[in-house]
């Protein structure tokens, strides 16, 4: 086990940034157009890296998965993004965003990252309304805000229930103006399968061309993954069906240390599942939870329709036992409870696996219009797909896997463990700590792709001598030869059973061992049933067709073998942190009134793992986590 | 869920198989048994193609990836319609309980020569990411914004604007278009940004090039029938025609003047 050193700057958190940026190697503007960077996913991150990489004059190649960058899942994201304006004159500043944040992380990110997003939260909102993005307004012209989870001010941008949407389109159309003036050059429905090293540092990368099969071999001088996060391990989730961890788990086993994978954020507001064979869990966005109330019956298994239930019959759990955040009380702290609910038999709907978030209040004090202004397309998705009506009777919610603050290990350059190997956004693991702030998602993904990359990455350019490669070069045939000889292995097993069955079963093991709370016994059988499932779909799964073109079998199967992987050490490092932290519980480790108890003593580290084999143990790395800034303490939301 | 009460339905379907863009195609009809009416219309689908791949089949491909509606991935026509028979859906918000025991559903592609058939219903759509890299945009490199409230906008321009906004790029309008005419997607994008202030500078010159370039990708043209608004998931007002054919027909009046050295 080594020691990680996160790179942090030395002197005081609030100027360590500006002091970073002076204090950093550029290159002229002359030679940037001699250097290339493959950006990996088009996502927040990725698309607004690429434009910005793009506008320094670099050669920039863009890679997705998808047949348009614009629908990366960055796309489906609801509520909003904070940022430090203090527009509202609530008593908003950077210092505050960045102790929420940390506090909200469950004291396990680094300070200087989180400080340094709070900084930049304000440029990003100037950014996007210049780029034209239709933020929601006042009447009187300016910008309007509300309030999410984990905090006390109205800090939060928003466009109705669609900001990831209008915020990525702003990204998208910045990275396609740079396409067209050849600054960017777009490749997608590729999909990336490796990483290619020489001389130690990250010089390209191999893609499979999902429409032609073709496995090609693409150089550059750094390497930039922006390739999202891995809640699909639990195969129902609120992510995008063709979100996966390949990208970054490819880079691990190359050598980039995976951090804190057990650490994945299950959102207290999804619309609760409905059967066997449903495909993903839809988000009721958090920002619901402004005007809308949760509670559950006082009387176990009541079976009365919820207009049927009068108010004292009624149990608003969330206002009880946090008053002073009520129904914001951040996302771990608010599924937690509600899984407490649903366990102790207060659960609600045909399943009795959900619980109310009731707007009736809301709409008799606001009216139907305002609410429909709000959160209008939420309320129409929610009737499709439960065909309830919303604005009449209360939605049924659940937790559902949302998020994963886990993922590919960075210092404060962003960089992985390989050098010229840049992380950023949700496959990063750097300033969500053990739990995400609501609306801090699309923030940090746009801050590390806007306004962090495109200094970190100058930096190592500036400062590190390269050769010129090709992809000719012996490295990428290996690569690429190996590549091959995997998904020929996957064409060649013509077992019994479908992907999917497998990606189910996987889910259900993550799910119920690995999910809203966690403990060894749980964990330690997890760990036996894993490499089992594991071996019997390398030698049972079935991918009809052929490798030379359009396979979506084949796709899938590469993904769901990269989860296996993944899914084991989820529960390996679950296992290994013993204390409970944000959207980690430990059943072992609660305080008596059911909140999470953390071990600052033993834990406040960063657990970095480093791949030694398939079915190996992995090597842990530690990265000591300082509090200088915020004090630790026990968080409380009461 | 919700109303759901359990029941399940039996479907005929007859999907639109071909195998690459050179490949002819040709309908097959495959039986969609047991569907609960909770299911979404692609996860009708994924039932479908389990039972096929079990079978030793190839499954029918067709985009998907958000499933909520959002991303514009999926989409292809049933029974003629695009998306299916409920407005502003997306086939991955179509649920089943939206059809009756014993239909018979007929699914292909949407058809548009700017959109190739790739693999039965997935159909390549760049041609709409190269009409926005021609001028869908508004020119502005990173770390050159001004601070975000020092330019009101009234709330009804911006609403307007967010309206036009919220297209997901998905193709309905032009599958739907007898002409197979992309002028609603246009549309959408060129009213987004000529609604906003900080559209202005490019206003001419952005309506101008992304026309030409819509043309060059062999979209149709607009005969003013509506069925692209009709069919469009997200509601995307036909207006935004309107406002585009009044911003094209000024730019090129401009755009004539300067040429007749008028000055503009």
């Amino acid at each position: 086990m080594t020691q990680l050193d996160g790179k942090v700057p030395s002197g005081p958190v609030e100027s360590m940034w500006e002091d970073y940026k002076f204090d950093i190697k550029l290159v002229n503007p002359a030679n940037k157009r001699k250097h290339s960077v493959i950006v990996v996913g088009t996502g927040l991150a990725g698309a607004s890296a690429a434009a910005s990489l793009g506008e320094l004059g670099y050669n920039v190649k863009a890679f997705c998965v998808h047949e348009s960058p614009r629908r990366a899942h960055s796309v489906a994201a609801q509520g909003g993004i904070n940022a430090a304006k203090n527009y509202k004159n609530d008593g908003d500043s950077v210092y505050r965003l960045f102790y929420d944040t940390v506090k909200g992380g469950d004291f396990r990110a680094r300070e200087g990252n989180v400080y340094r997003l709070a900084q930049i939260s304000a440029e990003i909102i100037d950014q996007c309304v210049a780029q034209g993005v239709p933020l929601a307004r006042e009447y009187g012209g300016l910008l309007a805000n509300r309030s999410f989870g984990g905090a006390q001010v109205s800090r939060t941008f928003y466009a109705r229930g669609q900001t990831g949407q209008q915020l990525l389109l702003g990204a998208y159309s910045a990275m396609m103006r740079q396409v067209d003036k050849k600054q960017v050059e777009l490749f997608s429905r590729r999909e990336m399968l490796d990483v290619v090293i020489i001389d130690g540092k990250a010089r390209g990368i191999i893609t499979r061309n999902l429409s032609t099969g073709e496995i090609e071999s693409h150089e550059a001088d750094a390497v930039v993954l922006a390739s999202g996060g891995y809640s699909n391990v639990f195969f129902l989730s609120t992510n995008a069906m063709a979100c996966a961890v390949t990208a970054a788990w490819k880079v691990h086993k190359r050598g980039a240390y995976f951090a804190n994978p057990c650490f994945t954020q299950i959102h207290p507001t999804c619309i609760p599942v409905s059967g066997e064979l449903q495909s993903k869990l839809t988000l009721m966005s958090e920002s619901l939870r402004n005007d809308g109330r949760v509670w559950v019956p006082k009387k176990k298994g009541d079976k009365r329709a919820p207009a049927q239930i009068p108010e004292d019959e009624r149990d608003y759990y969330l206002e009880r036992i946090y008053p002073s955040f009520g129904n914001l009380a951040p996302r771990d702290v608010a599924s937690r409870q509600a899984k407490f609910r649903v366990d102790e038999g207060y659960g609600v709907g045909p399943t009795g696996m959900a619980v109310y978030l009731d707007f009736k209040d809301a709409i008799q004090r606001l009216g139907q219009k305002a609410i429909e202004e709000r959160y209008g397309n939420l309320f129409e998705m929610y009737a499709k797909i439960t065909g309830e009506n919303p604005y009449e009777t209360p939605m049924r919610i659940y937790p559902a896997p949302h998020y994963t603050m886990g993922g590919l290990w960075v210092d404060y350059n962003l960089m992985s463990t390989i050098p010229g190997l840049f992380v950023a956004g949700e496959a990063n693991f750097s300033d969500h700590g053990a739990n995400r702030l609501g609306a801090s998602a699309l923030m940090q993904g746009l801050a590390d792709g806007y306004f962090v990359i495109p200094y970190t990455l100058g930096n190592y350019i500036a400062g590190t001598k390269m050769e010129k490669v090709s992809n000719t070069h012996q490295a990428f045939a290996a690569a690429k030869g190996q590549v091959q000889a995997e998904i020929q292995k996957l064409m060649n097993i013509k077992g019994t059973r479908t992907v999917d069955s497998f990606h189910k079963e996987l889910g259900r093991i993550m799910w119920e061992h690995c999910g809203m709370s966690r403990n060894e016994k749980g964990l330690k059988e997890a760990l036996q049933l894993i490499p089992k499932l594991r071996e019997e779909f390398w030698s049972d799964v079935r991918i009809p067709g052929e490798a030379n073109g359009i396979n979506t079998e084949l796709e899938k199967a590469g993904r769901v073998a990269d989860f296996m992987e993944l899914g084991e050490l989820m529960c390996r490092d679950a296992l290994e942190r013993k204390e409970s932290c944000g959207g980690h519980f430990r059943d072992e480790y609660q305080t008596p009134d059911n909140e999470a108890l953390r071990d600052d003593v033993n834990f406040c580290h960063v657990a970095a793992w480093e791949f030694t084999g398939v079915g190996k143990t992995p090597s842990l790395h530690k990265e000591e986590l300082k509090f200088e800034n915020v004090k630790l303490a026990t968080r409380s939301y009461k | 869920m919700g109303s759901g009460t359990g029941k399940n339905l039996n479907l005929k379907l007859k999907v639109w198989r071909q195998k690459s863009s050179k490949d002819q195609g040709h309908f097959e009809e495959l039986d969609a048994d047991q569907v609960s009416e909770d299911a979404s219309f692609l996860e009708m689908l994924d039932q479908v193609n389990e039972k096929l791949v079990l079978q030793g089949k190839e499954p029918i491909v067709f985009d998907h990836d958000c499933r909520e509606g959002i991303c514009g991935s999926c989409g292809f026509m049933i029974n003629g319609a695009a998306h299916g028979p409920m407005t502003e859906t997306t086939v991955c918000q179509l649920h089943m309980r939206n059809f009756k025991d014993g239909e018979t559903l007929v699914i292909e592609p949407w058809r548009a020569k700017a959109f190739p058939v790739m693999r039965d219903l997935m159909v390549d759509r760049s041609a709409f990411d190269r009409v926005i890299s021609s001028g869908g945009y508004i020119s502005v490199d990173t770390g050159n914004a001004p601070d975000a409230n020092g330019l009101p906008i009234p709330k009804p321009d911006a609403d307007e604007a967010f309206s036009s906004a919220t297209c997901i790029g998905c193709g309905a309008c032009v599958a739907s278009c007898k002409n197979a005419s992309a002028m609603l997607f246009v549309a959408a994008k060129v009213s987004h940004f000529a609604l906003l202030p900080q559209g202005q500078v490019e206003r001419n010159e952005r309506v101008l090039n992304m026309v030409t370039q819509m043309d060059e990708e062999g979209f149709g043209s607009c005969t003013n029938t509506g069925a692209c608004s009709a069919s469009c998931p997200k509601g995307i007002s036909l207006s935004n025609i309107a406002r585009l054919n009044r911003e094209l027909f000024v730019a090129s009046l401009d755009q004539k003047k300067a040429a007749e050295g008028d000055g503009v």
